[in-house]
């Protein structure tokens, strides 16, 4: 058995960390409630913008627009959303293994990377990283993301890729993650088919000013924003979100081993106790 | 006939205005555009400009920097980049903005190619539309 004086230090080393991880777990839980704010009041542009899509792409069909077209080339790019720092639990560690699993064995790819985690994951493996964002910060704005959407779509346009894949994870709720991966560019189709032909039906006849391919060259590279921001919100108030799971489960289990070493502590205790008695009993004995 | 329909202003960031007004205003790509209640379905993309909406013969005043209009079966939506009240317009930032483009723009025509003389002119077009919306309250 341990000696009292060492059990002791380590009550007191585990009780601070228990500190620590109290404070991280109370700091996520108030950053996640801004999060997942953001993330619930950027719903009804992105909604709005689909909606006008959806019916554009159908109105206005036959329209050419570069970030609309297949392309023959099978390079791939992925944007991988993750955090910058650690201590969250599986966060950056699905989503990054995720995206290895996808990867491997596929020779045209490269990677765009959000988030110091995914930068040094695959800068260590050695897949072309094509630019990186760090310090991404815990309130996004739509003006970073547009500077995001800005470049990709720049490197889209020069060949850079030939598909764009957006990877990020998920928020559903504060205990619950998924990674995601969705096709960015070339855009395809918001609607499905069901909805394609109620939309039809009822489709009233719209003016397009100055014409629909005006409209629609705005449109796109909003949408390719809208959609961007929307990762960086999800991933932020997920990364919250699991920061607070990780630092809760660290914060119990530190009560755990603080009860079970204060158990063996008092059972040391104990010990020596009896064995002073048992001394102090055995040398009256002796004298006796 | 309705006379007022719903108008909906949203940005990336939140939903700005929601509520029925009679006639709206803005300033199109194509020029100024009135909408009044039954008017036809319709997109639009929006320039730099003042947004306008009246209700019961109050008007309230908005600046966008860009976005688009649709307005469909008695339904306005407006997807803005950036919308704000004046009241809410910075304007001392504002003219610091202006000032910052206007010397872009002048350095760009001196012939530094490392500037965008079309960001710069939209920057200024913003800064200008803030500081005469915002002067005014």
């Amino acid at each position: 058995m341990a000696g009292m004086r060492d059990i002791k230090r380590r009550i007191r080393s585990i009780k601070s960390t228990q500190q620590i991880t109290k404070a991280m777990k109370m700091v996520a839980a108030a950053k996640l409630r801004r999060a997942q704010e953001s993330v619930i009041q950027a719903r009804p542009y992105a909604a709005r913008i689909q909606d006008v899509l959806g019916r554009l792409s159908q109105g206005a069909a036959g329209v050419k627009n570069p970030l609309l077209e297949k392309r023959e080339g099978n390079k791939v790019g992925y944007i991988i959303v993750t955090a910058d720092r650690g201590l969250c639990g599986g966060y950056n560690g699905n989503l990054i293994r995720m995206v290895n699993n996808t990867i491997r064995g596929q020779s045209d790819v490269s990677v765009v990377c959000i988030g110091r985690k995914s930068r040094d994951f695959f800068r260590r493996i050695g897949v072309k990283i094509e630019a990186e964002f760090l310090g991404i910060g815990d309130l996004v704005t739509y003006a970073q993301a547009e500077g995001i959407a800005n470049k990709v779509v720049q490197m889209y346009a020069d060949g850079v890729f030939d598909e764009v894949r957006l990877v990020f994870t998920e928020f559903i709720s504060p205990l619950t993650q998924r990674p995601r991966d969705m096709k960015l560019l070339p855009i395809e189709p918001v609607t499905s088919k069901e909805e394609q032909t109620e939309a039809q039906a009822v489709q009233p006849l719209y003016i397009y000013e100055p014409s629909a391919e005006d409209v629609l060259n705005v449109l796109l590279p909003k949408y390719v924003n809208t959609l961007i921001y929307r990762a960086l919100l999800e991933a932020k108030a997920s990364e919250h979100g699991a920061r607070m799971t990780a630092m809760s489960s660290a914060t119990d289990n530190a009560a755990e081993m603080i009860d079970k070493l204060t158990l063996s502590f008092n059972r040391a205790r104990q010990a020596a106790i009896t064995k002073e008695i048992a001394e102090v009993v055995g040398g009256a004995a002796a004298l006796g | 006939m309705a006379t007022s329909y719903l108008l909906e202003v949203v940005t990336p960031e939140r939903v700005v205005v929601k509520q029925e007004v009679e006639f709206t205003s803005v300033r199109s790509t194509e020029g100024s555009l009135g909408i009044m209640a039954n008017h036809a379905p319709l997109v639009t993309t929006l320039d730099i400009g003042l947004l306008r909406f009246e209700k019961d013969g109050a008007a309230d005043e908005m600046t966008l920097t860009g976005g688009f209009l649709e307005f469909a079966e008695n339904k306005a939506t407006i997807l803005g980049n950036a919308a704000e009240r004046p009241g809410d317009i910075d304007v001392s930032r504002a003219e610091a903005a202006r000032q910052r483009a206007e010397k872009r723009i002048e350095e760009a025509k001196n012939g530094n190619a490392e500037i965008d003389l079309m960001r710069a002119e939209l920057a200024l077009k913003r800064a200008l539309l803030r500081l005469s919306a915002g002067g005014r309250k």
